[in-house]
């Protein structure tokens, strides 16, 4: 499930609520409409926490996938 | 898309675990491009210093679990069980919990007060500083940090009549 090509990647492994949204936030805002981030986070509330973040701010959670604990999203911006 | 939905936050309590809350949802409320508000008010007043001196004071918090942040897994599972004349009396305490609890902070990736704080301000969420409780508690407005607003309760209702989420914390 690597089809999807990304413009930037996000690591936020480790990191704790509400820090995997903020720094997604930080890089969705740097790219262009239509742009591509993946970000990847070990905090399992991300997992409800973007497909919140996503639905209020309009931008496309094109895919969640898991493997080992380690959360991978991709977002396209709106 | 909607109109901009609006957060206001009173943030009254100045211990560290009490200050987490308002920076942790203003600074998401500004992520999901929401207008948010915190008013700084008695004891949550210091939060707008340029350090942060924030402490936990676990005998005012009874139901506060006493972990700690090394260790085997088991261990730190385990919850010490301090009693209160112990946590409320004991010379430096409060220290010693506020470090263990900065600690577990740290190594759970959660992020510093500090850190959230700078955020709400890169996202523009709004702070202001209640001018009575300044007076009262003699506080100056250089040892804040910059950008912040001063009025009282006519300017947080000002801005709180039109929020979506009012939050008392």
């Amino acid at each position: 499930m690597s089809d999807i090509a990304s413009n930037m990647d996000l690591n936020c492994e480790g990191l704790n609520c509400p820090l995997p949204i903020l720094k997604t936030k930080k890089a969705v805002d740097s790219l262009q409409s239509g742009e591509v981030l993946k970000m990847t986070a070990t905090d399992p509330g991300s997992i409800n926490d973007m497909a919140s973040w996503a639905k209020r701010t309009g931008n496309e959670l094109v895919s969640h996938t898991e493997q080992a604990g380690v959360h991978t999203f991709f977002i396209r911006k709106k | 898309m909607a109109e901009t939905k609006k957060l206001a936050i009173i943030a009254s309590q100045g211990t560290l675990d009490w200050a987490y809350p308002p920076f942790i949802l203003a600074s998401t409320a500004a992520a999901m491009d929401m207008e948010a508000v915190i008013f700084f008010t008695f004891y949550g007043l210091p939060l707008l210093k340029k350090e942060i001196d924030a402490k936990v004071a676990p005998h005012t918090n009874p139901a506060m679990p006493m972990k700690m942040p090394f260790g085997s897994k088991e261990f730190q599972s385990y919850n010490w069980p301090i009693p209160n004349f112990i946590s409320g009396n004991v010379p430096g305490f409060d220290s010693m919990a506020t470090s263990l609890m900065k600690e577990t902070f740290k190594k759970k990736g959660v992020a510093t007060i500090e850190q959230l704080r700078g955020m709400c301000q890169e996202f523009g969420v709004r702070f202001i500083a209640c001018q009575m409780t300044m007076e009262v508690f003699g506080f100056e407005k250089e040892e804040f940090i910059e950008g912040v607003e001063y009025g009282g309760a006519a300017t947080f209702l000002e801005y709180a009549a039109d929020a979506n989420i009012s939050l008392f914390i």
